[in-house]
């Protein structure tokens, strides 16, 4: 597992850096051994929906992409991708719900629901140990990296902090009980041990927008996909750790 | 008496009309002086100055989980006076500069899309901000 890589060109810091490293030893424990990592269990479950067929069309995912460690081996390293039909970027949660309305004729997820929720984390985890990058050279992904670097440094809500202020200015710092992060994205979803459930990345970039006393934006939406985009950058060469273990 | 965070009370200086001279208030905001006791409580109440968020101090050791975003703050009742203290507790912006990390707790001077149930008020109370204040004031180096 890379946890600490030297950081892309034009990065605020020389290396960036795991949550991991920010975590208590129990838990790190917990998220490296994958018998004992309970968001290992959503991920098997994500694989038998992988081959149960859903939607008019009668296909599963197997259907179409067979083997899921082979097809999909690599694969979520690389989101955001660009779309084009979109004309946006797409994450996987986004690709998956395009497979499920255009080819299986299946609903496409409610956010955060379970069942996206594990099939992201299926995706996900078959990139495990796999390096992050995202191309900017695809489509307009540079003015999205552009739009979410901009929200990234803006400050939000009652108590007026960014999230440059907690993950970068006060990195490494203790707030109240939590040791502060880069705030990288390369566990998620992860398994948040005091919900017993998977947590998606826009219910956390939510959480911590909600937690400066803002209104946040809609998951999904172009200012959190941006942010995404943005923040993915940020991790440029750190292992997918998906699921990640969290207090 | 019985205190809510961000009422306004018709004898307290509202928010904007705050006089800072050379990052300094010297009015009680209240009029009145300040209760440390009540000062204390409202430092470490998550809902009103969360101050352990970000600062530890020996004064309040018997209380979980202290952050260090901010410096620790014994004897910050000697390194400023009570003027300065009400000036960085009402807008630390106005002391620190406008990178500094410290919320404004009794200031409008706020971020981007506050939330609605939010809107127009501040963090503390007048009253709470000088129960602070007299708080701080007792936090001297030995
Ligand atoms: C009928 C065929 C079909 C089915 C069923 C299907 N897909 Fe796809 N999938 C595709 C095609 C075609 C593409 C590439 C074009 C695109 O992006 O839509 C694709 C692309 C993908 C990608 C992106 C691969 C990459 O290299 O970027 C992922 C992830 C994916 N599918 C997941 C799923 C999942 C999960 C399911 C089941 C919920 C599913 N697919 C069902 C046809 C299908
Ligand atoms: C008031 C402080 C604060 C602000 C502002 C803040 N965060 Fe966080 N964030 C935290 C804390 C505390 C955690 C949990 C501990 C950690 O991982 O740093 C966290 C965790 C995260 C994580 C999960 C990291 C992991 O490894 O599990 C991500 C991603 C994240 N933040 C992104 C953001 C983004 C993007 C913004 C701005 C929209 C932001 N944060 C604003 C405090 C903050
Ligand atoms: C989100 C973080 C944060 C919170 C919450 C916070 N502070 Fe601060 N505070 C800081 C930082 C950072 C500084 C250092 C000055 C600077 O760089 O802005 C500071 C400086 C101070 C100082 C001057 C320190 C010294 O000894 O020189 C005092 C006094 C202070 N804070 C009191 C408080 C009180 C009282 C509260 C709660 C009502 C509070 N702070 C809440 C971050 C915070």
């Amino acid at each position: 597992m890379i946890t600490r890589a030297p950081a892309p060109e034009g990065h605020p810091f020389d290396e960036v850096l795991s949550g991991w490293l920010f975590r208590e030893a129990e838990t790190r424990a917990v998220e490296a051994d994958s018998f004992q990592n309970p968001g290992m269990l959503e991920v098997e479950r994500a694989a038998e929906i992988w081959s149960t067929p859903e939607g008019t069309a009668g296909k599963s995912c197997e259907t179409c992409h067979g083997d899921v460690s082979e097809s999909m081996k690599g694969v979520g390293a690389h989101y955001p991708k660009w779309d084009k039909d979109a004309n946006r970027p797409i994450n996987i949660e986004l690709q998956i719900d395009k497979c499920r309305t255009e080819q299986m004729g299946a609903e496409p997820y409610k956010f955060d629901a379970k069942d996206q929720k594990a099939m992201t984390a299926l995706i996900k985890n078959q990139s495990l140990g796999e390096p992050m990058s995202v191309d900017l050279s695809q489509g307009d992904m540079q003015s999205w990296w552009d739009r979410g670097k901009d929200t990234y440094y803006t400050r939000t809500g009652q108590l007026n902090l960014s999230c440059s202020n907690c993950h970068e200015d006060s990195m490494g710092n203790m707030i109240r009980a939590d040791h502060l992060s880069q705030g990288q994205v390369n566990g998620f979803p992860t398994y948040r041990l005091k919900q017993s459930a998977l947590v998606s990345l826009h219910n956390r970039f939510r959480g911590c927008i909600r937690d400066t006393r803002a209104e946040f934006p809609k998951a999904f939406s172009d200012e959190l996909m941006a942010l995404e985009v943005y923040v993915t950058w940020r991790g440029t060469g750190l292992s997918v750790e998906t699921p990640a273990v969290r207090q | 008496a019985v205190t809510f965070a961000g009422t306004a009370n018709a004898a307290d200086t509202a928010p904007n009309d705050v006089a800072f001279n050379e990052m300094q208030v010297s009015e009680s905001l209240t009029g009145m002086p300040g209760d440390p006791a009540a000062g204390a409580d409202a430092f470490k109440n998550r809902k009103l100055g969360n101050c352990l968020a970000c600062h530890t101090t020996t004064a309040m050791e018997s209380e979980l989980f202290h952050g260090n975003v901010g410096p620790d703050l014994d004897g910050a009742g000697s390194r400023w006076t009570e003027a300065q203290l009400r000036a960085i507790v009402v807008d630390a912006k106005q002391v620190f500069g406008p990178d500094s990390r410290m919320p404004g707790f009794y200031s409008l001077h706020v971020g981007k899309n506050v939330a609605e149930k939010f809107h127009g008020k501040t963090i503390l109370s007048a009253q709470d901000v000088e129960n602070i204040v007299a708080f701080l004031v007792t936090l001297k180096d030995e």
